[in-house]
């Protein structure tokens, strides 16, 4: 018998019961919240008179909505009074069902997908749910993690379950090394590329190989994250030295005797040698170059030496009018270089890219030099709390702010818009954010996603350049 | 849950793979803590040709006139025929809920994104897969015939032209069952507490440090 892949083996240590027709009732470790996906279902138990099933498997805390500039004041600060009620409805929600939330003020809330980690909430082996597409990211720690819809928080709320169906299981292998100025953004960006944006439809994708494997844990959650993006709602990486030594100490993760155990139990969260997958993809990580996206989808993406594509040499009617649509949308030409794209507007951030190390790289590029005077907005928005204590701890705050960035308070911020972070129609933004859908940053905004340090280089330069050049000079 | 057996209805042809829930509902919308009341914002963005706000009247707004479900021919659909890879990007449940609100029943595809084809299910809205030779000719089909109309039928998984023909689909038998009754999947899996709880006593054996915090 073949041996089992990690997903596999993640499915089989939750499984509660399997349903002759392939559903099957799987068990949840964790239960991330935050305010936009929750309301409805905490309404939900309270009309049919439940109450939440295990309480201190959910945590919370509030980030799409949250502003990002001084709120020292509290909630009721809040100005927009529809984004004010649904941040205090969560607080609520938590009050009156006692679970653990880190409030818009508590030095350790930030965007869920940091907070998990960062707590050690997330701990290998688990499985991990939140109403929330970007909860791929938590795969990263070996845990079967995936987003969910308000019906299922509250099913899970209930019942501690999922009723599910079992996946698919889909490798891709970066082998080799990565080259100097290619980060965790850059790989993801170049398998969506490569795989589009449904080719994980129905998978759980593991990210394998040499390259993953010298990626650093918080390049590994930049690429989990954006396993949805490629279509997977699972993204996952095997459990090793790193992953073990990341968690440890933190304040949610195990101590003493059982920290031992559990540590034992987690070097066994690979796939076995033997492991078949239904799907394998081989990527040289040689190959991987900074990427920019230049369409309305993440597939729609080249290397920043590359030129707009041209749909007229395109023979597949689908993808022609998807590229023509996209280029009217983003206001470019065709075979345009892509480093003649200029800027309006630079966002570094978001549960892709808000962690220290992404600031750290933003930082390293920009210092000492002056974001250009064409832009109008570098927005530097931390993860967390506990990102930005760290980064102005280092200094880093220091250095964006004398570039002339803007240091804010931590939240979702600008990569959905959804607080008054926003871009005007037509604007063009460097995001190291997760999409570029039509609209996403703000009604009619362009968004073009990239690394931390590219976005870093573009706004010192006003346009997109290589960052490789700036750092061999 | 609303029931979903059987329904014929007027069909509008969306012509764009990758439709995404941005797209679908844009976010300004997901402020509510509310679940209904999302139709007027659904396609806010191709419908309107103004930004709209949350809790805006949309009665007075200017229309696009080239989005289909703006057209005169397409008033009253409820079965919406669309391309590749549906409801792609954000979970948001808002999704379903503005095509539900609209009136949207049903969604002809040759593929959805997964998050979104789970959360159709629970709201009573079915997605239903076809080859992409169905889709194709079904989309030269609605074009070429103003008022056109489909029937689903459920129970016996086909959708069936106005000449009779009949295109068969797949679903998940435990989906239908709960379409079919309008179940509320919580109150089934209550039905299965001793097992949740059997395996909650097990893994504290074997994985304490789970239950630990």
């Amino acid at each position: 018998m073949a041996g089992k892949t990690l997903y596999d083996k993640l499915w089989d240590a939750h499984l509660v019961r399997a349903n002759d027709d392939g559903s099957a009732l799987l068990y949840i470790d964790r239960h991330l919240l935050h305010e936009v996906t929750s309301p409805q279902a905490f309404e939900g138990l309270r009309l049919a008179g439940r109450r939440p099933w295990r309480i201190e498997a959910n945590l919370a805390t509030p980030d799409h909505n949250v502003p990002t500039t001084e709120r020292s004041g509290g909630v009721e600060t809040i100005v927009d009074p529809v984004s004010r009620i649904q941040v205090k409805t969560l607080d609520e929600n938590c009050d009156t069902f006692g679970i653990t939330e880190f409030k818009m003020n508590d030095p350790r809330q930030g965007i869920v997908h940091v907070v998990g980690p960062e707590q050690g909430a997330t701990l290998p082996g688990m499985t991990v749910v939140c109403g929330d597409s970007h909860t791929a990211t938590h795969g990263a720690f070996a845990a079967l993690a995936h987003g969910i819809g308000t019906s299922e928080v509250e099913h899970v709320l209930a019942t501690q379950c999922l009723i599910t169906k079992k996946m698919k299981n889909m490798l891709v292998r970066v082998d080799g090394q990565l080259g100097l100025g290619v980060t965790a953004k850059d790989v993801i960006l170049h398998i969506i590329g490569v795989i589009g944006t449904a080719g994980g439809t129905g998978c759980a994708i593991e990210f394998g190989g040499e390259a993953i494997r010298s990626i650093s844990m918080e390049g590994r959650m930049t690429i989990c994250n954006m396993a949805i993006e490629a279509g997977a709602r699972v993204g996952l990486v095997a459990a090793d030295e790193k992953t073990i030594e990341y968690v440890k100490g933190r304040p949610y993760a195990p101590q003493g005797a059982l920290w031992e155990k559990a540590a034992a139990a987690w070097r066994d969260l690979v796939s076995d040698e033997d492991a078949v997958f239904d799907k394998v993809v081989v990527i040289q990580g040689e190959d991987i170059l900074p990427q920019v996206t230049w369409g309305t989808s993440p597939e729609m993406v080249a290397p920043v030496s590359a030129l707009v594509p041209d749909p007229a040499v395109m023979s597949d009617a689908v993808q022609r009018e998807g590229t023509e649509r996209a280029l009217k949308y983003m206001g470019l030409q065709p075979n345009q270089k892509i480093t003649d794209i200029q800027l309006d507007r630079v966002f570094i951030g978001s549960c892709t890219n808000s962690r220290i190390e992404d600031l750290r790289a933003a930082a390293a590029v920009v210092k000492g030099k002056k974001v250009a005077a064409s832009l109008k907005q570098a927005l530097v928005v931390p993860g967390s709390g506990l990102v930005k204590a760290q980064a102005e701890a280092e200094g880093l705050d220091k250095i964006f702010i004398e570039a002339g960035m803007e240091w804010r308070e931590p939240g979702c911020s600008m990569c959905l818009a959804m607080n008054p972070d926003k871009l005007g129609a037509g604007e063009h933004c460097a995001s190291t954010s997760n999409r570029n859908f039509e609209g996403r940053q703000g009604f009619g905004g362009r968004t073009h996603l990239v690394s931390p340090a590219m976005a870093a280089a573009a706004a010192i330069a006003g346009h997109f350049v290589d960052v490789r050049e700036w750092m061999q000079a | 849950m609303k029931k979903f057996v059987e329904h014929q209805g007027i069909v509008a042809p969306l012509d764009r793979a990758n439709v995404d829930t941005d797209m679908i509902i844009p976010k300004q919308f997901l402020k509510s803590i509310k679940r209904s009341g999302f139709g007027p914002n659904l396609f806010d963005e191709l419908r309107y040709l103004d930004e709209g706000q949350p809790d805006q009247d949309c009665s007075g707004r200017p229309l696009n006139p080239d989005f289909v479900l703006n057209q005169a021919r397409y008033q009253g659909t409820s079965i919406l025929l669309a391309r590749a890879n549906f409801g792609c990007g954000s979970s948001r449940e808002h999704a379903p809920w503005a095509l539900e609100d609209f009136g949207i029943r049903a969604i002809l595809a040759p593929s959805f994104a997964d998050i979104f084809f789970n959360n159709s299910f629970k709201n009573g809205l079915l997605p239903i897969i076809l080859t992409e030779a169905e889709i194709d000719q079904l989309f030269r089909e609605v074009e070429a015939v103003p008022g056109y109309q489909l029937t689903i039928d459920l129970r016996n998984q086909a959708v069936i032209k106005p000449d009779g023909s009949r295109l068969p689909f797949e679903i998940d038998e435990f989906r239908k069952h709960c379409l079919l009754n309008g179940l509320d999947d919580i109150g089934l899996t209550l039905e299965h507490a001793q097992a949740i709880r059997e395996y909650e006593a097990q893994r504290q054996q074997t994985a304490p440090w789970l239950f630990s915090n």
